[in-house]
């Protein structure tokens, strides 16, 4: 019985990006911007995705939920008339680029000017996927701390800007503003970050503008 | 937590390799892994003996994984050092300009394919 070595040499990641990259690339070509909303679980992100869709009303939006399990955040938006699909990632911690390729196909984009995939709740796995978006959020809510970019950079290393939402629960929590825009800004210098009630409709307006900037219409 | 869908992405790549130079049997897979991929050595090998379980050709394939050192470089004073002692902040000058320059990688290096048996020429 002989053994034959064979040199592969391929990191595990290149079909992975190659997919992200075809993903991007097919989305903009048909004028669909895809953005990764990242966050823990109860950071906000339903809630924020449904003032933000209210106020960006003008645009065709579509939202993919992606959790291990349930849909009820689908239903959430869908009761609220908002075009939705929802995951199952089957466990995973995290959308990949697969997973996103394979829910795009299915839920039909053509004609939105913006789709949101809402991640999986959880600071670490999904800020190490490139799932295709065109832009990456992340989510921090006043009610977990000031310290969350100490202890989860790669999260606030990857993406382009952070909502803090929850702000109009400041005078429960010992939250610095400033502190988190320095320890943001440490990790990642050009992060746009936003201060968003989605409750009072404090900071609304900004996020939704900076939105509105990253759309290709 | 990530290491049980980075496994089937390997025996997916794998399994590919195997077809295309058919081969029937893998007796081993080498992989290099940067220290600070976010990868975990012992749960990619308990993925790993847990999922080739399930496949044709890598039954009874063993992970051989290299770990690839991270190291960083400073771009204030040019220094060289170990990421994972170290940090972000250059240990000689203080700078903080610093860069990863290897430690990251998740490469499937090489298998240990068993060849088939020739066909009798007589």
């Amino acid at each position: 019985m002989a053994i034959k070595v064979i040199e592969i040499n391929k990191s595990v990641y290149a079909d992975s990006i190659k997919l992200a990259d075809e993903t991007r690339q097919r989305l903009k070509e048909q004028g669909t911007c895809l953005l990764n909303l990242m966050a823990s679980p109860g950071a906000g992100k339903t809630t924020l995705l449904l003032k933000t869709i209210e106020n960006l009303s003008s645009y065709c939006i579509g939202v993919m939920e992606a959790d291990i399990e349930a849909s009820v955040d689908a239903e959430k938006l869908q009761a609220a008339g908002v075009q939705s699909i929802q995951v199952h990632t089957g466990g995973e911690c995290a959308m990949n680029a697969s997973m996103t390729k394979q829910a795009l196909d299915e839920f039909d984009t053509s004609g939105l000017d913006l789709v949101f995939l809402e991640n999986v709740g959880n600071l670490v796995c999904p800020a190490e996927e490139d799932v295709g978006a065109h832009k990456k959020v992340a989510l921090l809510s006043v009610p977990e701390g000031d310290d969350k970019p100490l202890k989860y950079p790669l999260m606030f290393q990857v993406v382009d800007a952070v909502v803090i939402t929850k702000t109009d629960a400041r005078a429960f929590f010992n939250f610095d503003d400033e502190a988190v825009c320095e320890r943001i800004h440490q990790l990642n210098p050009s992060a746009e970050i936003f201060f968003v009630s989605a409750k009072t409709g404090e900071g609304l307006e900004s996020w939704c503008d900076w939105v509105r900037r990253n759309l290709f219409v | 937590m990530h290491e049980l869908g980075v496994v089937f992405h390997v025996i997916e790549s794998v399994e590919d390799v195997a077809k295309e130079n058919h081969i029937d049997e893998i007796q081993a897979v080498t992989l290099q892994l940067g220290e600070v991929s976010t990868v975990i050595p012992d749960y990619l090998v308990n993925c790993w003996n847990w999922a080739v379980k399930r496949t044709e050709v890598l039954k009874t394939a063993v992970l051989k994984i290299e770990t690839i050192p991270a190291v960083t470089y400073c771009e204030d004073c040019g220094n060289e050092y170990p990421t994972v002692q170290y940090g972000k902040r250059c240990p000689k000058c203080g700078g903080e300009h610093t860069y990863l320059q290897q430690g990251n990688e998740f490469v499937i290096k090489e298998i240990e394919a068993v060849e088939p048996d020739e066909p009798d020429s007589e």
